[in-house]
């Protein structure tokens, strides 16, 4: 669905990311993962068309991302950026409505879309709360069902679980999973490499805007690899409930 | 999560994209601002119409309500003189230039995503003014009778411009840069009407004093023409922007990923309320405060949603304009305050009261 080929981007004579290649196939959910500053994120924003890379190419449905209109785009992928902030107190039923901008639906599919929509994140209950009064994690929560009420087919998700509590955490993995389940392309960037491990059925691991290693989670999350990368002993275990992956600390 | 058939029907062609339902809010639960929300407009026309009628009556001479009305509808009356030569020009002249301020404040906020962009803020209407002053003073003429307000218009354009280049960075206009150019732009504008002010003579003085301190009372039939186009150009264009304003509330880059053309929307935004604020500027000077508090309070009842904030904030603006000129020429007869004074003495408190309010009540704006 989406297509990275030898992407490379600069600011000014910073370097964030070095022909770098990823490729996220419909029905597939992969993991970025990686230490801050790796370029995750700036991966992100490329594959989104926030930026056009320096140098490489991105294709959406074998489209050039270039070439597409921002209304066409919105119709083939969401993004769920790390923050949002909302100028003026809209309602979270109203920003989650926002998902369905230049959309063609009657008033009850809109509903029924809204609703379906804060159902899956677990916020209906904030429906008429005005967004700027919630906490991070609810607004994150928000954010996310707004993404989702847009039903493109590519999922790009920055962090999505990095402000939530651990019901949250695997709740929006689950939305995920399901997203990629019913044939839609997801790209998460996390730092939790447990739910990586656990939810993902590729990782894709980044160091100073390099890709790294990219494969099954089994394969890739090495012990190894990993205290190489982060700069810092990591075990993994693989238990009953899968991979786990935790720091080795001093007793 | 109900994806149901919707992904094949949701293909709309992007021009299509400014819709004008009640569809965003379908999904609110009834609440008391939604109940609100359906009333207000309703409301707000009966109030203005009225105004409109009582403030036609009151003045140096009294004209009864019945005749004022019948007036309206082809009677004839002993007062005909006064009604269609001073007071229905004048009131109409203050409905075009307060809706057209209330409905500039609205678009400007929404575009900028931002609670404090007004066009006086943010410079146009010194701008504005700039260009006005300029033209008396330098005796600009090239387009004849129309020169003041193409000057006032360009004006309020360029500094609009500026304004927005300088204070963005990162796809999102920061309070603090934003209010910090437009004191920085308006300081430079300020600094040029001074030294129009010192080069100009006894009559052009008077002229100038006009522009930076606002007033109705040179509103004639061809004032009003003048403003018309501008003023109804501006009210009927800027709605069709309602739905993508809503979206830049999430800033420009979600806007962007949602669908919204961000720098199109923001370009025909800034260029209506340019236009509109324009055209107010050069029929009566600089009326400060109107655009910036009349959407906070519509926003106050209604919520921020644009399909009703931008039609309300042209009723709500042409009310505040109107009763504030009803005061501005009763209050001191046979005196006549001039009415950017008398918005600005009212609106200032007003606004700080707003402010504490908000911030105490909903967690701020921004």
């Amino acid at each position: 669905m989406i297509d990275a080929d030898s992407v490379s981007l600069s600011v000014g004579s910073t370097p964030l990311l070095s022909e770098v290649s990823m490729r996220v196939a419909a029905g597939e959910l992969v993991a970025v993962v990686g230490p801050n500053g790796a370029g995750k994120s700036s991966l992100l924003s490329v594959l989104a068309g926030d930026v056009a890379p320096s140098s490489g190419s991105v294709t959406l449905d074998g489209l050039p991302l270039r070439s597409l209109r921002p209304a066409r785009l919105a119709r083939m992928r969401a993004v769920l950026p790390q923050r949002v902030t909302v100028a003026f107190p809209f309602t979270v039923a109203e920003v989650v409505a926002m998902g369905l901008y230049g959309s063609r639906l009657t008033a009850p599919e809109e509903e029924e879309v809204v609703s379906g929509a804060m159902a899956a994140t677990d916020v209906a209950h904030l429906a008429g709360r005005a967004y700027p009064t919630l906490s991070g994690g609810e607004q994150a929560r928000v954010s996310l069902a707004r993404v989702l009420a847009q039903r493109a087919p590519v999922l790009l998700l920055d962090e999505p679980t990095a402000a939530l509590d651990i019901r949250h955490q695997e709740q929006v993995m689950g939305v995920a999973r399901d997203r990629s389940l019913a044939e839609d392309a997801v790209a998460v960037v996390l730092h939790d490499l447990n739910l990586a491990a656990a939810y993902a059925d590729r990782v894709v691991v980044m160091r100073s805007g390099v890709v790294v290693a990219d494969g099954a989670p089994a394969e890739v999350l090495a012990s190894d690899m990993l205290s190489e990368v982060y700069g810092c002993a990591v075990d993994v275990h693989h238990g009953d409930g899968g991979l786990m992956v935790a720091p080795r600390r001093a007793r | 999560m109900p994806k149901t058939a919707a992904r094949a029907s949701h293909s709309a062609p992007a021009a299509t994209d400014v819709r004008t339902g009640e569809a965003a809010h379908a999904a609110a639960p009834r609440s008391g601002r939604a109940v609100f929300r359906n009333a207000l407009i309703p409301a707000l026309a009966v109030l203005l119409a009225t105004l409109c009628v009582a403030s036609a009556g009151i003045g140096a001479v009294a004209v009864p309500f019945e005749e004022v009305a019948g007036s309206l509808f082809g009677g004839t009356g002993p007062h005909d003189a006064v009604l269609w030569q001073i007071r229905f020009p004048r009131v109409a002249l203050s409905v075009l230039i307060g809706a057209s301020l209330g409905v500039a404040g609205a678009a400007m906020q929404g575009v900028f995503g931002n609670p404090l962009a007004e066009p006086g803020v943010i410079g146009v209407s010194s701008g504005a003014a700039v260009g006005a002053v300029g033209t008396i003073v330098l005796g600009f003429s090239a387009f004849g009778e129309w020169s003041v307000t193409v000057a006032a218009f360009l004006g309020g354009l360029i500094a609009t411009f500026v304004v927005y280049l300088l204070s963005r960075s990162n796809g999102r206009t920061e309070v603090v840069t934003l209010v910090l150019t437009g004191i920085a732009v308006n300081a430079v504008a300020g600094a040029v009407v001074g030294l129009l002010t010192f080069l100009a003579d006894d009559a052009q003085l008077r002229s100038i004093s006009f522009w930076s301190l606002g007033s109705l009372g040179g509103a004639t039939w061809p004032v009003v023409a003048g403003v018309l186009p501008f003023a109804v150009a501006g009210l009927v264009l800027v709605p069709l922007f309602a739905r993508a304003l809503d979206v830049l509330a999430l800033g420009e880059r979600s806007a962007r990923h949602l669908g919204v053309d961000t720098e199109r929307i923001r370009l025909g935004v800034i260029l209506l309320a340019a236009l509109l604020t324009g055209a107010a500027v050069a029929a009566a000077g600089i009326i400060g405060f109107v655009g910036l508090v009349v959407p906070h309070l519509v926003r106050l009842v209604a919520g921020p949603g644009h399909r009703v904030l931008l039609p309300a904030s042209a009723l709500a603006g042409a009310i505040v304009l109107l009763a504030a000129d009803l005061v501005a020429r009763t209050v001191a007869v046979p005196a006549e305050l001039p009415i950017g004074v008398l918005t600005a003495l009212l609106g200032g408190p007003f606004f700080l009261w707003l402010l504490r309010r908000t911030r105490a009540g909903q967690g701020g704006w921004a």
